[in-house]
């Protein structure tokens, strides 16, 4: 398949405004005739929503949660960067962008970042209008924080919990709409199946997940916002409703899915305590500002963190990294975790654990200054762990956190098939191999208020007004034909094992073997893993109830077979792709001293992968990166 | 919607109208009470005291409509809120720890129709003199209702004076939380006062029970008669 | 540890429920209170019989999704937490745990301890939020903010709508989840404009929706997983007062300032 990125032509700095201007438009008594599916309600698909619903748009939103404003883009908690420059330390554009493309280790499309970057500084301007409480200096401007990744302070942040009030503004700014007759509301609705007509996604097939009943919903758009697939991982920072179902049945209607196996660890969060443990916490990455990160000089060091003296211990990132410290990027940091451990030097009952020290942060600035900035996660360690971080030292340990890859969508965020927009994690546009902290929810917000409002019109001046197809097409029936008989077959096994124990047998294999690091032996092991699990599923899985109720046995069982065939594309990209880049650690791969070895001749690519069928090999499509304004460089810490 | 719609149907409004005629009828309890200490300065200060309402209509009645308003508000109020209220939780908890709420808190409708089946006996006993019409005829030296005679004799009736504290005992309990709540209904709360209001409401119940009881307990133990 | 659990199962909203008891056994102290349903459910699967449904997402006390009433306190018996941070080690080895779903007129029950809570989303429909479209905002920093205000505001907005006040009120009473929001937009510059307009649709619809009124019994604070000030409560209504006497408003509508 050729792939058209449908990047605009000219200077990268002018390659969005010339595309604004450049775009079709939907003149505004058309805007009334076309209905737009969004399926999701986070930060990406309630800001897209409400932003499509202003345009005059007639917009239908879906969740599997029982209210928006539950969505998981609630539980990021450090902050949203903008390159405001407000703290006068040299920010611009220019460096948010590169930063997030040298971030990625140079994986990610120039042109996107760019515009990311353009627009970061319209979502702050948007949210705090919104009535987003940021931080403020007592003067009433806003304030920032500094966070890994960049070297000047450019993140907003609402105590430890930005992402929820971002999500609450753009929720606010949803139920508006739907007060308003704008947008419809479809809470508690899972989409199972896309619906492609005549090669265009026309509309998809839902199900109530209080009745049981499948319907179809019928559009002249449809948009999947519906974030990640780390849960394919079983433990991750991800809410325990968070899935791949919508992504994936989009994938095997055609369309491409890229960079599956960039999977971003997140290097700050609670230890894994027991085998009854049902999701990881994540401590924000904003503790790395205060906090510095250390393990003990000796192996095997059992000591108290209290009674290990300075010299025994070993502040490995200062060390490693003077000129970032504990400020390093995400994916360094969680691999440099990694290392000690594997060393013998982890701490905890587990010895999977580093610690996260705030003792000299509270003498310098006070515990209080310490409460104010962090106060909230300090309560939230010591309710799991039991544990007073102002006493002694967090532990942490590197979780899925993130993925990086996602549907494949050109410079308009459409994927390869007409009609179907992919945004926030759901696509994999903007992060490259590697996000940094505070991106994501810039990215969310971005693709939904600012960017897809203006090329979605670019699609639907293309398709006439009332040409969309009814909800009873044979497409439609079709789809909600297939989508019963996989409900009804998951039913009919009457096996042995639950959902949660194949969840977790995935998980471990694909943590083990296709988690930090990676290598060509473990890749291969986990190809050979994975197929049979995933009959076995099919043969022996046991899901009590029944279909026309809420079931929640049911909902789960039909992820979990998802990410059985997921987990094996995620596989296939990461030994397809040979070199080391970001969160994707080839251990053949690295420099001497430890880091990734990118191999740019071969590998400076979107790999953007084709279903051919279940436990067929996928067509891996190319799309080469080409780097305009940036020099590939080695991507230096130090 | 306009202003008075809102105000009558809202349950906001309702607690407004209750809470702005709980204040009314807690300045009057303090006022009474301060009227009914006079016992104390012996049976002149008191009968003057009385005399001169009685022979003030311009005052006594306005007040006496005024009062019986501020009554049948606050108790209608009262009412719809309550049935509201006990519609909104249809279907009861098997197991209720109660959390923070204080016991006057929660039973301010069993204190409060109490409290007006004792406030019925009062103005029978005292304001209508229906159970003791012989009242009618005390008479002091200056030829004024000798409030102060008819005080003692009916307070000297253990029944009487033991309804009476328990009427006065449910008010205080009534008023411990009323007189802090109705704050917080008009928004006059806020974090700087929270402590204050509530302390208040709290002293000044403990004032009222022990200034109203005080009567009562006197006449029993001779100390007036 | 042990415990022993007395569930509410109920079919749907039509069929009547009851309490079913269950036993918890081998529970590590440090699990979290949902974690130990889990392992119940795994069991309850494993032997065929149909697990407890109950709501849950984040895990992690944001998203305001799981519920329960845990031995008759919503979020069970810590404070400030939701029930997805309440940890085994809170409850007695071979203690009896009763766990019922929110009760309220307003969130009809769904199937055992689930509900439904969309009341919430539609007050929020109401005018719980400010009326700027996409695109029309000025810079950040033109709309400057005192800190004490953004910090209320922000205490405010730290409601994650799970509807504990609601479930914890003998009234059955909202008014904590409105005047959180209500709050939060009002105390902000960017809220003033529509300041009476908001509080008076919101409580209209809290009305509407069959939440009771407040007694300020003050059990909303006590359980809210985030503290929420009863103070919130009090300022609502001196928005609404505001509102509705024309005082310290903009009632600017008409020329003779009616």
């Amino acid at each position: 398949m050729k792939l058209d990125a449908k990047i605009p032509l000219g200077p990268l700095t002018s390659k969005w405004d010339k595309h604004k201007t450049a775009i079709r438009l939907v003149n505004p008594s058309n805007k009334r005739k076309y209905e737009i599916i969004v399926v999701g309600t986070g930060l990406a698909g309630a800001s897209a929503a409400a932003s499509l619903a202003e345009l005059g748009y007639n917009v239908k939103s879906f969740c599997i949660q029982d209210s928006p404003r539950r969505a998981h883009s609630v539980a990021a908690q450090g902050g949203i960067n903008a390159a405001k420059n407000y703290q006068n330390d040299g920010d611009s554009v220019y460096r948010l962008f590169y930063d997030t493309i040298k971030g990625g280790d140079f994986r990610s499309r120039e042109a996107n970042v760019h515009r990311l970057a353009e627009v970061s500084v319209n979502i702050i301007d948007q949210c705090v209008a919104q009535g987003v409480p940021f931080a403020r200096e007592y003067s009433g401007y806003l304030t920032n924080r500094s966070f890994g990744g960049a070297q000047v302070s450019r993140t907003f942040y609402a105590r430890g919990q930005t992402g929820q009030q971002l999500l609450l503004g753009a929720y606010q700014a949803l139920m508006r709409q739907v007060g308003l007759g704008q947008v419809t509301l479809f809470p508690r609705m899972e989409m199972l199946e896309l619906v492609v007509v005549n090669g265009h996604a026309k509309g998809i097939v839902v199900r109530d997940m209080v009745t049981g009943a499948i319907s179809s919903h019928s559009a002249d758009a449809v948009v999947l916002a519906t974030g990640g697939y780390g849960n394919t991982y079983y433990l991750s920072t991800y809410g325990r409703g968070s899935n791949a179902t919508a992504i994936w049945r989009a994938y095997k209607k055609g369309a491409l899915f890229a960079n599956p196996c960039f999977t971003q660890i997140h290097p700050t969060c609670i230890p894994v305590s027991g085998d009854y443990q049902s999701k990881l916490t994540l401590m924000s990455e904003s503790l790395r500002n205060d906090g510095r990160v250390w393990v003990p000089k000796k192996k095997g060091d059992k000591r108290s963190p209290a009674e290990i003296p300075e010299d025994d211990r070993d502040y490995y990132l200062e060390r490693k990294y003077p000129s970032y410290g504990n400020l390093a990027p995400r994916d360094i940091s969680s691999r440099a975790a990694k290392q000690v451990c594997d060393e013998g030097r982890g701490v905890g009952e587990t010895g999977l654990g580093v610690y996260l020290d705030f003792s000299d942060a509270i003498k310098r600035l006070g515990r209080s200054n310490i409460e104010e900035r962090y106060g909230n996660l300090f309560d939230m360690y010591h309710e799991i762990t039991h544990e007073d971080a102002y006493q002694t030292p967090m532990r942490i340990f590197p979780a899925i956190h993130y993925m990086m890859g996602g549907l494949w969508v050109d410079y308009n965020l459409m994927s390869n098939l007409p009609g179907l927009y992919v945004i926030g994690e759901a696509n994999f546009s903007d992060h490259g191999a590697n996000r940094l902290g505070a991106s994501a929810l810039m990215q969310g917000l971005a693709d939904g208020y600012f960017v897809l409002p203006y090329t979605i019109g670019d699609y639907l001046a293309t398709q006439k007004p009332g040409s969309r197809p009814k909800p009873d097409a044979g497409e439609f029936k079709q789809a909600e034909q297939e989508t019963n008989d996989r409900v009804e077959k998951l039913l009919a096994v009457h096996g042995k094992k639950t959902v949660t124990e194949f969840h977790k047998q995935l998980g471990r294999i694909l943590w083990e073997h296709c988690g930090m690091a990676r290598t060509e032996k473990s890749l291969k092991e986990a190809l050979a893993l994975i197929p049979p699990l995933r009959e076995e599923f099919w043969k022996n899985v046991n899901v009590p109830g029944e279909g026309e109720e809420l079931n929640q046995s049911l909902e789960r069982a039909g992820r979990v077979a998802d990410y059985l065939e997921l987990a094996e594309l995620i596989v296939y990209d990461a030994l397809m792709r040979d070199e080391s880049c970001g969160c994707h650690f080839r251990e053949e791969h690295q420099t001497p001293d430890g880091e990734c070895q990118r191999n740019d001749e071969q590998y400076a690519y979107v790999a953007a992968w084709e279903f051919t069928g279940v436990g067929k090999t996928p067509i891996l499509n190319k799309e080469p990166l080409v780097y305009e304004e940036v020099h590939l460089a080695q991507r230096s810490y130090k | 919607m306009n202003m008075l719609l809102r105000l009558l149907t809202s349950s906001l409004g309702k607690k407004f109208l209750m809470a702005v005629t709980g204040a009314g009828l807690f300045l009057f309890v303090i006022g009474h009470l301060l009227g009914n200490l006079q016992i104390f300065l012996g049976p002149e200060a008191v009968n003057r005291y009385g005399h001169f309402l009685q022979t003030t209509p311009e005052i006594l009645w306005p007040a006496r409509v005024g009062l019986l308003a501020f009554v049948i508000i606050h108790i209608w109020t009262s009412i719809s809120l309550t049935l509201e209220n006990r519609a909104a939780r249809a279907a009861r908890y098997d197991v209720k720890e109660v959390v923070a709420a204080t016991l006057a808190s929660r039973t301010m409708i069993w204190s409060g129709l109490i409290i007006v089946a004792f406030v019925a006996f009062h103005l029978a006993h005292y304001t209508l003199l229906i159970v003791h019409p012989e009242f009618r005829d005390l008479h002091d030296a200056n030829g004024w209702h000798d409030i102060y005679r008819m005080m003692v004799l009916g307070f000297s009736n253990y029944w009487v004076s033991g309804f009476y504290v328990l009427g006065i005992g449910l008010l205080s309990i009534h008023l411990s939380h009323g007189a802090s709540a109705m704050f917080q209904s008009l928004g006059l709360k806020n974090e700087a006062y929270t402590c204050a209001i509530d302390g208040f409401a709290r002293v000044a119940a403990v004032i009222i029970f022990l200034g109203y009881i005080s009567i009562p307990l006197a006449v029993l133990a001779g100390v007036v008669k | 540890m042990n415990v022993k659990l007395r569930v509410w199962r109920q079919r749907d909203a039509g069929t009547p429920g009851r309490f079913e008891t269950y036993e918890a056994k081998d529970i590590n102290p440090n699990m979290s209170f949902l974690e130990m349903l889990d392992v119940v459910n795994e069991d309850l699967t494993r032997r065929g019989r149909e697990p407890i449904t109950f709501d849950h997402d984040c895990r992690e006390g944001i998203c305001g999704m799981c519920s329960c009433v845990i031995n008759g306190e919503p979020h069970g018996p810590e404070n400030k937490v939701a029930t997805c941070q309440t940890y085994m080690r809170s409850f007695r080895d071979g203690e009896t745990i009763t766990v019922e779903p929110f009760r309220a007129r307003a969130f009809p029950l769904i199937k055992d301890l689930i509900v439904n809570r969309s009341a919430f989303d539609r007050v929020i429909q109401a005018g719980g939020f400010v009326s700027v479209s996409t695109g029309s905002a000025p810079d950040g920093n033109a709309i400057l903010v005192p800190k004490q205000n953004a910090d209320l505001a922000m205490d405010a907005a730290a409601c994650i709508g799970c509807g504990a006040c609601v479930a914890a009120c003998k009234n059955a009473s909202a008014m904590l989840f409105v005047a959180a929001k209500v709050s939060h937009l009002n105390l902000l510059p960017q809220g003033r404009p529509e300041k009476e307009k908001r509080v008076l649709a919101m409580v209209q619809q809290m009305d509407e929706e069959g939440f009771g009124a407040c007694t300020v019994t003050g059990s909303c604070e006590a359980v809210c997983p985030k503290g929420i000030s009863l103070n919130f409560i009090a300022k609502m209504n001196r928005d609404y007062f505001g509102a509705l006497l024309g005082v310290g408003g903009k009632k600017a509508n008409t020329l003779t300032g009616a």
